[in-house]
């Protein structure tokens, strides 16, 4: 498939913010990976000499300390490991199975196709954070539960819009061409249907990692989310609206990082989708 | 059940008042024919006629009322889904919109590689390659072209891919839906060629469907005319353009322009020559009797109230038509413009 | 250039190119291309696809998609109107100047009635009255042939068939008299005696009307019974411009000949092989060396490969581009 890739990749390369907002989050993960092995501090350390530090390079507290004298660069980062390891596994989920429920539903229409349908308005009625806050009581707290719990709310949309791109690509010749030759169900679904709904599957899944890091720092806010000493954005975040007038800096670092992080992210998912979109029609 | 009016030896293929309905309006009604093996057979008709949907439905593409298709003596309506999707392997098609009919994110090769995969799973992957490239220069495109995909080629090399892919398991028929229809003049006839050469090669029946009479009558040995959902005719090749019997044929035939005739300068008043005034009607409109008869300009009364039968003209050639003994003797420009040879 | 008589052409193309820029590179679609249509002529278009035969007149309307460029000249009745503004184009196109395609089902509204969409040419550019419009409309389709005017302006453009789509196309585009209608492919979507019949609706308006047409095919069994003059074209350039008869008994071009060898014929008493052009056509934006027909010409010399024949006149109405045209 390399080959169709070529001219979409030339056309994201010739817009610009788009590539911009590449390199940010490239450099964003990057001090992710490995910004916290270069500082001398690790999350749970206190530092009681500089509790509530300002940002500064003299005690290598870069980006300062927060109330319990922990370092905010090294917990910054680290909870940025956790909001992408979210987005990314949770993003991984919905999209196997949102891609696989809208594939089959749209493809094999119908009664089974409606009955899909309705299972998923049905779920689409649930709040999301009650389900969560359910799963999370009886199951216990766990990070991967949280992640995988996620995912399981996030295939919904990403169900709905393959299984409309799946209606549409079913009335076309080359489907009917591979029935005549004698294609099993499974193999259309697989090889030609799944193949040409990738394009808007991409673009919405960049679109979503977002959306789901913002959901897990909201529950995180909440308390729902990451447990201590672990954070994610959102937790820091939360830690740091207490202390807004008389250290900024513990709100405002993570704050910036997930705002810039997700913009970035944002801008990148619009880039792709102009980029796939006119191959699309094309 | 009625049979095909035409008798044909060593059928491969024999269809039996098929029938298709969408909702309260028939497509098909009551179609019946057969096909012999290396035999090609020509199946004529305009919008409306029915006859992608007698394609369709004679490879249960699409679901049939009424109706049998035998194939090697076993009914494809009928049978299981299992035994269908093994009969495939010898039933391929080709199809209208060249590109369209191709994955567009699928090689060429991996195009090709898919019946062989599917029907020869126990191929090894140099003996697939082989076959892939050998059919590929068969059709006349270069190895090359299976690492390519198809919207880098032209219309009639995509048809050339269709042709290639469907022959990849030497089916022992082809159906061909208007297959040069979305192309040049001066391309159809590489396609129509080819075609004839892989007939010949590989002893493929075909059953070539097509509103363009031209084309028809150079790959045909039999030739179905087929109006509103019905066979109207049914003739060997030179018998239909020699004596075409039923109005509709008549029309076809004087609607194919011919530059050598109707020098510019001369009006021709519309509809005035033309056996079919009109068009076939849109929707489910279904006039009682003939089918033809709204159009047709030898309509008589028997016309609206019996639906005429296909009946015996002579011995390979049948019409369904109240009139056409009267229209056999009468004189007809276009019995005269077919017979006359083309100056030199 | 031909000059019929001293009256102004009513089209005159001089010099007239079109790239399109694309992610290779510039591509030319068409390459320097003159032609002149007189008053009340019919001037037929032939050529393959790719040949640039629809992008001569994209151009001449403005119609170029946003990555092509024209350059050169397009006169229409004596004015220049290649590069014109957008506001100075819309009074002249749809009214003066029209255009149909191919499929009609596309050139169509599909939410308004048919009435409503050609009342509204005469009301924007004749500033008609709704009614005066709407009666106007119904004599139009009269004039087309189009059987029960009165009870297809109330239908929907899905209710009426494909051919009856192309009568209210030539309809809306006759509207306001124009000067000339220029006809791409417009039977090729169409079933065959369907085609006849839109073939003698342009026919009769032929003689009725006081106006120009162009009709652009890749049949030329199509463009022949109805064009006084044809031109061929072929890889973005013309090859043959000469009167419709001459083309018809004499081609001089070797392309034209076999063009015409191609023509769907009734008659041909050759059933084995269906006549065809081997190969494709060069489409747009391959490189010319010498002659772009010489791969598929079987005329084809040394010269022909490396010096790309220049357009000129071999006797009083014929030009070809062929270093070694068929003598009649």
């Amino acid at each position: 498939m390399s080959g169709l890739w070529r001219e979409p990749g030339r056309r994201l390369r010739a817009n610009t913010g788009a590539v911009i907002a590449l390199g940010i989050v490239v450099i964003l993960v990057s001090m992710a990976l490995v910004g916290p092995w270069l500082s001398p501090y690790d999350i749970e350390a206190l530092d009681w000499s500089h509790v509530a530090a300002w940002p500064g390079m003299a005690h290598a507290h870069w980006f300062g300390t927060d109330r319990l004298g922990r370092d905010l660069f090294v917990r910054t980062l680290d909870g940025a490991r956790v909001s992408l390891a979210v987005g990314l596994v949770a993003s991984a989920v919905s999209l196997s199975v949102g891609v696989s429920y809208g594939a089959v539903a749209g493809y094999l229409g119908g009664r089974t196709d409606r009955l899909m349908m309705r299972i998923i308005e049905i779920l689409s009625g649930l709040p999301l954070i009650f389900f969560v806050i359910f799963l999370t009581v009886i199951l216990g707290r766990s990070e991967t539960l949280l992640f995988v719990s996620i995912g399981a709310v996030g295939w919904l949309t990403m169900a709905r819009i393959v299984r409309g791109r799946t209606l549409s690509i079913r009335q076309q010749e080359f489907i009917e061409a591979a029935v005549a030759s004698g294609a099993s169900t499974a193999r259309i679904i697989v090889k030609h249907v799944v193949p040409n709904v990738l394009g808007p599957v991409i673009v919405y899944a960049t679109l979503t990692v977002p959306q789901i890091i913002l959901f897990e720092s909201f529950l995180s806010f909440l308390g729902l989310g990451i447990q201590e000493p672990r954070a994610s954005l959102g937790t820091l975040i939360a830690q740091g609206a207490g202390e807004m007038e008389a250290a900024p800096w513990i709100l405002l670092v993570p704050g910036g990082f997930l705002a810039l992080l997700l913009l970035s992210l944002n801008i990148l998912g619009d880039g792709l989708r102009d980029a796939l979109d006119a191959k699309e029609s094309g | 059940m009625p049979s095909p009016a035409v008798a044909v030896n060593d059928s491969l293929l024999e269809v039996r008042d098929l029938s298709v309905n969408f909702g309260a309006f028939s497509a098909l009604t009551g179609v019946s024919f057969s096909l012999g093996a290396g035999e090609t057979l020509g199946l004529v008709g305009e919008s409306g006629s029915g006859k992608s949907t007698l394609a369709r439905a004679l490879l249960r593409l699409i679901p049939a009322a009424r109706g049998t298709v035998m194939w090697r003596g076993v009914d494809l309506l009928s049978c299981d889904s299992a035994t269908l999707r093994r009969q495939r392997r010898d039933l391929q098609m080709i199809f209208q919109d060249p590109l369209g009919s191709l994955n567009p994110r699928m090689t060429v090769g991996e195009a090709l590689a898919e019946p062989l995969e599917i029907f020869e799973p126990g191929l090894a992957a140099r003996d697939r390659q082989a076959r892939i490239e050998e059919m590929l220069e068969r059709v006349g495109l270069v190895r090359d072209a299976a690492r390519r995909y198809p919207h880098e080629f032209s219309g009639g090399q995509c048809q050339r891919i269709g042709i290639a892919r469907a022959m990849m398991l030497r089916p022992k028929l082809l159906v061909c839906d208007e297959p040069v229809s979305s192309l040049d003049v001066s391309i159809q006839g590489q396609i129509v060629n080819l075609l004839m050469d892989l007939q010949q090669e590989f002893g493929t029946a075909i059953l070539f469907i097509s509103h363009n009479l031209a084309v028809v009558r150079h790959i045909s040995h039999r030739v179905l005319v087929m109006y509103l959902g019905r066979i109207v005719e049914e003739a060997a090749r030179d018998a239909l353009f020699a004596a075409p019997a039923h109005p509709y044929t008549r029309a076809l035939l004087e609607a194919v322009p011919d530059p050598t005739r109707a020098p510019a300068g001369i009006p021709r008043v519309a509809d005035d020559n033309l056996a079919a005034a009109g068009e076939p009607p849109v929707g489910s409109a279904d006039p009682s009797g003939c089918v033809f008869r709204n159009r047709c300009r030898y309509a008589e009364g028997i016309c609206e109230r019996e639906i005429p039968r296909l009946e015996p003209v002579s011995a390979q050639h049948a019409v369904a038509c109240h009139r056409w003994r009267a229209l056999a003797t009468s004189p007809d420009p276009t019995q005269s413009a077919v017979r006359e040879p083309r100056p030199a | 250039m031909m000059q019929h008589g001293i009256s102004v052409p009513t089209l005159g193309v001089e010099n007239l190119q079109v790239t399109y820029a694309v992610a290779g590179g510039p591509v030319s679609a068409v390459r320097d291309v003159s032609l002149t249509v007189a008053p009340r002529e019919c001037l037929g278009i032939v050529g393959e696809s790719g040949s640039g035969k629809t992008q001569v007149f994209m151009a001449a309307m403005g119609l170029l998609a946003v990555n092509g460029r024209a350059s050169g000249s397009v006169r229409f009745d004596g004015r220049e109107i290649l590069g014109l503004a957008p506001e100075a184009l819309n009074r002249i196109r749809g009214s003066e100047l029209t255009m149909i395609f191919q499929d009609p089902m596309s050139s169509l509204t599909p939410h308004l009635k048919i009435g409503v969409q050609l009342a509204e040419v005469l009301v924007t550019h004749r500033g008609f009255s709704w009614r005066d419009a709407m009666h106007a409309a119904g004599l139009i389709l009269e004039r087309v042939r189009v059987p029960e005017p009165q009870r297809r302006l109330q239908q929907y453009p899905y209710e009426l068939s494909g051919g009856m789509r192309q009568r209210v196309m030539i309809g809306m585009s006759l509207l306001c008299e124009p000067k000339l209608l220029i006809a791409d492919e417009p039977t090729s979507a169409l079933d065959v005696t369907v085609q006849s019949q839109i073939m003698d609706v342009l026919r009769e308006l032929r003689f009725e009307a006081a106006m120009a047409m162009i009709l652009i095919s890749h049949d030329l069994g199509v463009v022949a019974g109805l064009a006084d003059r044809i031109i061929v074209m072929y890889a973005g350039r013309v090859v043959e411009d000469a009167p419709a008869s001459e083309v018809l008994q004499r081609a001089h071009h070797p392309y034209t000949a076999l063009l015409l060898e191609c023509v769907p014929n009734l008659r041909d008493a050759r059933l084995e092989r269906m006549p065809c052009l081997p190969g494709q056509a060069l489409g747009a934006g391959m490189q010319e060396l010498g002659c772009a027909f010489a791969p598929r010409c079987p005329r084809a010399t040394e010269l022909c490969r490396l010096e790309r024949p220049p357009l000129r006149a071999v006797h009083q109405s014929v030009q070809v581009a062929c270093h070694h045209p068929l003598s009649p």
